[in-house]
């Protein structure tokens, strides 16, 4: 079996944000309760395109001890596949929806003497469920939120509002920027360091901390990707004896579950490692864009990460 | 389903029996004639009725005299329950799950009323009526991990997920086999295994950790595992090791059917939600041959699992001394006949001992 | 200079390096008898670092005192016990930030005690830089009464609490900082097997 157990929801409400950013709120179709979760959780919530099955990841961005709804925030990505436009423009309130039980990938270390967050963006909403738990437990945190325009901010006035002491935001378009160094420099021993926004950010704190001296284990980061759509390409797959096509528009995951090849999967978001597949044999080029792999897998041709790399050249055949 | 519960003892006079029913119900931990390590994992959602798979949590006639023992085990020994101060969501998490489990699978035994964090929790079988407050440990006896597994069966094991690994960073341990949480608490999942012979040199434990790592809320996992233990003794643990260990020298091909007893782990696993941290219930059975023979597919199988188990696992399980004496008496019992796959007595389909 | 090279074993034994150079902010050096020579022998490789330097030093009948200080360390201290260091070296730890630097040379016991004191300050144990000198007797716990021997040479030895007789696991406990010694004789009072050199 693949991914985490599912739930039918009902959309109760859908709250534009922004120019960019929209939020969902779902819950019980059965009227009951949901799961609670910890803070950093996700849900992976399915998307019913005309002919096309989406499965995304979104960040759980309620109080976690909250068991009537779940909410969510989707950022459109105009670029993209098309799931986050699917979200914008299709999901009304009233819809019902399946989405995942909740998945942990970028919890809290509980026995941090303080967790310092730093947020790019959409990469706010997993410090929103996981600020709601630690006010819970008097837990001690501070946040640092980059994002583009005060109209792009999403949350940023609500948690200025609410927690003025521990909040500092920070306008690109008023050229703020957060002062690492500066910042990491005094924490006392026992911080641990959250980071969640775009790839460029999230290499610059593991690095600016790492030359600090910080440990790695102290340094915790979360980016989903989103698949890329890319050329059209031919994947054999072996134990299946099946040949497939994977098309413009769709991940090698989703080709494979579209031809219902039991490949299984998590987070669709190259970060938890289910879907690791080994290939058997190669022509051509690796497009590999996970988090899980590191260099020398991604160079060494062994290996490949179905929900969000892709393939280019003559042949592919893999261990499914 | 009325459960009779036994007035008996593990330790002293060794008053433990089982019933017809639990021998029936005993979790044989052999699904072919031979046995090796393996992650031998599956699904925790229920299974045959009156199994002890069917519920989350098996409750069975020994629930009121086991925790009877428990409570003389940490009254001579508190270290048995430790929890590192990250650890206490978890213990929240953990009652949550077994308050929840128990008043749901045993409605007749135990209740579970909530008003908001307001919580009334009625044990029958223990005679607790209890009202507190979810999450605030100032209204419980002691930390809610102690409090809760003090009435459930097995031992517990919390683990923290952290740095691609699982850490023992809380337990509740007084029926184990022979591994001291006092020792191993804080350790991670290599470590705490460490002195197991054979199974890291055959990459057991980086796939039973990431399949652990991988365990997610609302799905359960399971397996058995075993050992054997000379007279029902529960708590054979390393710290009284110096009293009980004469024990296993005390068998006699006289008495060895009764005192001799297999021993199974029932593990299970479960996601904690609101701390992400994962518990490992194991529970522990306890069967003497001469009841174990009762099944002539066990019987049968026994005498030659015992029989061609390498001699490093007979040593780590502690009866390669015994080991003689045990196949002098199993091999009676073995008449060479074929057993079925599974763990099942299959009592009407499989054939009588001929001999 | 002494280094042994210990036998490989089980995934729960302490595993000892040679002190690298890290980058923080400041350095921390706890290290007991020929220890010593480990900071000196690191100092000689970057003796920049000295001036962000801290170094504890328990002397157990040696004296390197005058070679260390002519590091120039940030701090010095000299002590002869590690319990006499101790409350200096929680006092450190309470203050210190993030980017500290901990390094720990000497023997099992010492580095074992030190390192507890540093995980329980919130360094990660994997980030804590070690290395093996001097003696290789061990610290034990007994399982059975949990008191502690230190400087365990021979197996089995006599709880120096309880007078059970225990052999020596290599199982280790960082919470603990001990090794684990389990009775000997449990299944056959009396029969205990001639005392040899752990590592013989």
């Amino acid at each position: 079996m693949s991914g985490a157990e599912k739930i039918t929801v009902k959309v109760t409400e859908v709250v534009p944000l922004n120019e960019l950013v929209t939020r969902f709120r779902f819950e019980r179709a059965d009227g009951g309760l949901l799961p609670t979760f910890s803070g950093g959780a996700h849900t992976v919530v399915e998307m019913h395109d005309g002919g096309i099955t989406r499965l995304n990841p979104y960040s759980l961005m309620s109080d976690p001890m909250d068991q009537t709804a779940y909410t969510i925030s989707v950022r459109r990505d105009d670029e993209g596949r098309g799931g986050s436009l699917f979200m914008h423009q299709q999901v009304k309130a009233g819809d019902e929806m399946v989405i995942s039980f909740p998945v942990n990938l970028f919890s809290l270390d509980l026995r941090a003497k303080k967790h310092l967050f730093l947020a790019g963006g959409i990469g706010i909403t997993p410090f929103l469920a996981q600020i709601k738990q630690l006010q819970r437990f008097n837990g001690n945190w501070e946040l640092h939120y980059a994002c583009r325009s005060a109209a792009l901010g999403s949350y940023a006035d609500e948690l200025t509002d609410h927690y003025p002491n521990e909040t500092h935001v920070y306008y690109d378009d008023e050229k703020q920027t957060i002062d690492l160094v500066n910042l990491l420099d005094g924490q006392p021993l026992g911080t641990h360091v959250y980071v969640c926004g775009p790839k460029g950010m999230i290499d610059w704190v593991r690095k600016t901390a790492a030359a600090e001296g910080w440990p790695r284990e102290a340094i915790h980061y979360e980016e989903f990707l989103a698949p890329q759509p890319g050329k059209p390409f031919e994947v054999k797959l072996a134990i299946s004896n099946k040949t497939i096509e994977v098309g413009e528009n769709e991940s090698l995951l989703e080709a494979m579950e579209r031809e219902n090849v039991d490949a299984p999967y998590l987070c669709r978001g190259g970060a938890c490692g289910q879907c690791e597949t080994r290939v058997i044999d190669y022509a051509g080029n690796f497009i590999h864009r996970d988090h899980w792999l590191d260099d020398a897998e991604h160079a060494g041709g062994e290996k490949i990460m179905p929900c969000v790399s892709r393939f280019e050249g003559k042949t592919l055949v893999l261990d499914r | 389903m009325t459960i009779q519960f036994n007035n008996e003892s593990f330790r002293d006079d060794y008053s433990f029996y089982n019933s017809e029913r639990a021998i029936k119900r005993f979790p044989f931990p052999f699904h072919e004639d031979s046995y090796m390590y393996s992650v031998n994992m599956e699904q925790h959602r229920g299974g045959p009725v009156d199994s002890v798979y069917e519920m989350r949590f098996d409750v069975d006639e020994h629930y009121v005299s086991e925790m009877r023992d428990r409570a003389m085990v940490l009254a001579d020994d508190p270290l048995r329950c430790q929890s590192l101060p990250h650890m206490t969501l978890a213990g929240w998490d953990l009652l949550e799950l077994i308050m929840v489990s128990k008043s749901e699978d045993y409605p007749d035994l135990f209740e579970l009323h909530r008003d908001g964090n307001k919580w009334r929790w009625i044990n029958k079988p223990l005679g607790i009526d209890h009202s507190f407050t979810f999450l605030d440990e100032a209204t419980l006896p002691c930390g809610p991990m102690e409090y809760i597994t003090r009435q459930a069966q097995g031992d517990f094991a919390v683990l923290d997920q952290r740095d691609d690994n699982l850490w023992m960073d809380a337990g509740m341990v007084t029926t184990q086999a022979d591994w001291s949480l006092d020792f191993d608490i804080g350790m991670n999942f290599f470590e705490w295994h460490a002195p197991v012979p054979l199974a890291h040199e055959k990459g057991i434990f980086v796939r039973a950790l990431k399949f652990l790592m991988n365990i997610q809320q609302g799905a359960p996992a399971r397996r058995l595992n075993w050992t054997m233990t000379v007279n029902p003794l529960l708590d054979t643990s390393p710290e009284n090791y110096h009293k009980w260990g004469i024990q296993k020298t005390e068998l006699t091909p006289q008495n060895i059917g009764a005192k001799q007893h297999l021993r199974v782990e029932l593990q299970t696993f479960f996601r904690l939600p609101r701390s992400n941290a994962l518990v490992f219930p194991i529970r522990c059975y306890l069967c003497s041959f001469q009841d174990l023979m009762g099944v002539p597919k066990w019987g049968r199988r026994l005498h030659r699992v015992i029989r061609d188990l390498p001699e490093e696992l007979a040593t780590y399980k502690g009866f390669i001394d015994n080991r003689p004496m045990m196949l002098d008496y199993l091999k009676d019992f073995d008449d060479g006949l074929p057993t079925s796959p599974g763990i099942w007595p299959e009592l009407d389909t499989e054939p009588p001992l001929t001999r | 200079m002494s280094t042994f090279a210990f036998p490989p074993s089980i995934k729960s034994r302490p595993v000892y390096g040679t002190l690298e150079p890290q980058a923080g902010a400041a350095h921390m050096f706890i290290v007991d008898g020929e220890g010593a020579n480990a900071v000196l022998d690191l100092a000689q490789r970057a003796p920049s670092m000295m001036q962000l330097a801290h170094i504890v030093y328990i002397t157990r009948g040696t004296d390197f005192a005058a070679a260390l200080k002519a590091l120039n360390p940030a701090q010095f201290y000299q002590g002869p016990t590690y319990g006499a260091a101790l409350p200096r070296i929680r006092r450190s730890l309470a203050d210190a930030k993030m980017g500290l630097q901990v390094y720990l040379a000497g023997t099992e016991g010492l580095m074992g005690q030190a390192m507890n004191e540093a995980v329980i300050a919130g360094i990660p144990h994997t980030a804590i830089q070690t290395e093996h000198r001097g003696a290789t007797a061990r610290r034990m716990q007994c399982v059975h009464c949990k008191g502690i021997t230190e400087d365990v040479e021979t197996d089995p030895f006599v709880c120096s609490h309880c007078g059970l007789n225990l052999f020596v696991r290599d199982h280790y406990s960082r919470r603990i900082a001990a090794f684990q010694g389990v009775c000997i004789d449990a299944e056959d009072p009396g029969n205990v097997p001639v005392q040899k050199g752990i590592y013989e």
